[in-house]
């Protein structure tokens, strides 16, 4: 290591994330004196253009916040909506929700593990540099991509922002001939997603604990949170009417994005490995063995092991998806009516990247009056600075190269979705 | 000598420069004929230009993008703008038909911390734009014809009818006509394979106005079928907000 006073790495745009942002991490001797995070995405104010817009619209804008996760967006619309007009779809309608979106984090979750983070661990720029070397493994994850895209196509019209959602339920519903389609190659990810865990219990991960609040959605169902559920931190859970009493958002000047902190002034962490902590035991047998084999406890406070995590909870996606289309009913109609009501409504759902909260006001005609979108990257970013700072500070004798490249691997562990978040990392790390 | 590729993000949700990466089949073997130079979402090592095609995702709305897709432009034999935001200003572009400190007042509690234009402008306004692909998101086929044309080096098919031709080609009944629901295909670009109206869905606009559109007169329609003006201006001002006015005029 180098013990100068003065150290400065800069990586002028982080890669294999979603979306742009900075890093800059100042270490002034040995101690690291400053961590920002600085999304320089530029700002789109779609809380502010969804003011005056019918009841109806916010699922097919608010999808367009993100194009890699952007059912989570028409879902959590959906949910807010119909909480505000006292409106329950039929449950026919819900599984198939669940069915889209379990294609969703398939998708992403698989675009995730093998094109952005895999890279890392295996000392490759991107997958086309690794498919050099290691093309079935790269094929691998593009066929289990391609199987969540596949639901997505079939279910939703199109794998980026799906056409098929309304609120109230779908457009149209999905022909038996289009489910049975989907059954082979989903029988065919679920080897995929299991070789998956497999691969990503092998990786060498760094030692490093995190300490932040899990936040994640826990299903009354006693289902693996993804379409709906009840906020819980370790300490309980709260109403979701009270969802922003609970975690606060607050602006800094670096970021365009929101940084968040829980009523107690403690970090919260959503995403795989919160969700896995309060949920694990309500994972399917299959995930749960798959887990244990791949290493895991019922809690995991590794930032760099939530690869295995994503990878087991693909499986779950993988299965859970199986099972809807095996047993489902068409419902009677494809959606249920909406009629607008004046009153505010809540909503969140599990996006692959964590809970995504939303709630509308809306007057009597259905229009907007008021929208807040919390998305889950936001709502990270406070943990990810501390992650980096403590990362950062129990490695400082790594040389600036490899220090940069922890830290923007540390960054990836999040799967950061910056153009959520308001979308891509530029790192800075300077030691002064 | 391989085909150099670069992909740029401006305003955005990521979707368009996402469907290259959805072309899970093509991908792979695409790379044999094209070296993806400059791709910050998916390959975190980058190649000093001048590349042989850019795709431009996302709208320009801050200064340093401005400054930013001029460099772009000079360094890329052919420019492509992709997608409904860098085509024409995306649904961020609302903001032209508002008031940019109040939205910034919704959003932030400290606006002045944040750097934007009051506007959200299409590429072609900033640099000149070689081709242009529509979208929102762009179409996984077209894009993927489109590459192809240029590896081949012929002129590339991109749509210039509207998705009334791509339904009826389809051969999916006509949800205006039949059912007389509103519908913005007769004035909406093809290239998206009609999809919405396979789903029992009217057109919504996504791949904005079809060259020659006849916007008053779809108006008119719409106006008979029972839905109000201000119904008529939210859907044609979503994701392209400005263009089907343009297009009217």
């Amino acid at each position: 290591m180098t013990h100068r006073h003065d150290r400065l790495l800069h990586v002028a745009a982080l890669a294999r994330v979603e979306g742009e942002g900075a890093m800059r991490v100042r270490v002034t001797g040995d101690t690291v004196t400053e961590v920002q995070l600085d999304i320089y995405e530029p700002p789109r104010f779609f809380e502010a253009l969804l003011r005056g817009r019918g009841h109806t619209e916010p699922p097919d804008i608010t999808s367009r916040i993100c194009g890699i996760c952007p059912v989570a967006y028409q879902m959590s619309a959906c949910a807010a909506i119909e909480d505000a007009c006292g409106i329950t779809v039929d449950s026919g309608i819900q599984d198939l929700r669940r069915l889209l979106y379990c294609g969703e984090w398939i998708s992403s979750h698989a675009l995730h593990i093998y094109l952005l983070h895999a890279p890392d661990f295996l000392g490759y720029s991107g997958a086309v540099d690794m498919a050099r070397d290691q093309r079935p493994v790269v094929e691998r994850g593009l066929r289990l991509k391609q199987a969540g895209n596949m639901i997505m196509e079939r279910l939703g019209g199109r794998a980026i922002h799906p056409v098929n959602v309304r609120i109230g339920g779908f457009h149209r519903l999905p022909t038996r001939t289009e489910l049975d389609s989907l059954v082979a190659p989903l029988t065919r990810a679920l080897d995929d997603a299991l070789d998956t865990v497999t691969m990503a219990a092998g990786f060498d991960f760094p030692e490093y604990e995190c300490r932040h609040e899990w936040l994640a959605l826990v299903d009354p169902r006693q289902r693996y949170p993804i379409d709906g559920g009840v906020p819980h931190t370790s300490q309980g859970s709260f109403p979701l009417r009270e969802y922003t009493s609970h975690v606060v958002e607050h602006q800094v000047s670096h970021s365009t994005a929101l940084h968040a902190r829980l009523a107690d002034g403690s970090r919260p962490l959503t995403g795989p490995l919160a969700r896995y902590a309060l949920n694990h035991d309500r994972l399917s047998p299959l995930a749960r063995q798959t887990a244990r084999s791949a290493g895991l406890d019922s809690v995991c406070r590794n930032p760099f092991r939530s690869i295995i995590v994503r990878a087991v909870e693909t499986v779950y996606a993988v299965e859970e998806a199986l099972r809807i289309i095996a047993s489902y009913e068409p419902p009677p109609r494809p959606a249920v009516p909406v009629p607008p009501v004046a009153a505010i409504g809540y909503g969140a759902t599990e996006a692959p990247r964590g809970v995504l909260f939303h709630s509308y006001t809306l007057d009597d005609s259905g229009t907007v009056l008021a929208a807040n979108i919390v998305p889950p990257t936001a709502q990270n970013q406070t943990a990810m600075e501390h992650d980096l700072r403590g990362f950062v500070q129990d490695h400082l004798t790594l040389d600036d190269h490899s220090l940069t490249h922890a830290c923007e691997q540390a960054i990836r562990n999040y799967d950061p979705c910056i153009s959520c978040s308001t979308h891509f990392l530029d790192l800075t790390v300077e030691r002064g | 000598m391989k085909t150099s590729l670069a992909v740029w993000k401006f305003a955005s949700c990521d979707g368009c420069q996402l469907t290259l990466l959805d072309c899970e089949d093509e991908l792979l073997p695409l790379t044999e004929r094209i070296t993806i130079a400059h791709f910050l979402e998916a390959d975190s090592s980058t190649v000093e230009g001048p590349y042989d095609v850019s795709l431009v995702e996302g709208s320009v709305t801050t200064e340093a993008d401005v400054a930013r897709i001029g460099r772009i432009r000079e360094n890329s034999k052919v420019l492509v703008s992709i997608g409904a935001c860098a085509t024409a200003g995306g649904v961020q572009a609302l903001r032209n038909l508002g008031d940019i400190n109040e939205f910034a007042s919704i959003v932030y509690a400290r606006p002045d911390y944040i750097d934007t234009l009051a506007t959200s402008t299409p590429i072609a306004s900033h640099v000149e734009v070689d081709y242009e692909l529509h979208g929102c998101p762009i179409d996984k086929g077209q894009l993927l014809e489109f590459l192809g044309a240029l590896l081949t080096g012929r002129k590339p098919r991109l749509p210039a009818h509207s998705v009334c031709f791509e339904c009826k080609a389809s051969g999916t009944t006509c949800l205006m006509v039949a059912e007389g629901r509103p519908c913005l295909g007769p004035v909406t670009r093809a290239g998206c394979g009609a999809i919405c109206p396979r789903y029992s869905r009217g057109c919504f606009g996504c791949f904005g106005p079809a060259p020659g559109a006849n916007t008053p007169a779809l108006r008119h329609q719409l106006t008979q079928l029972g839905m109000p003006a201000v119904h008529q201006d939210r859907v044609l001002r979503t994701f392209t907000p400005e263009a089907y006015d343009d297009a009217s005029t």
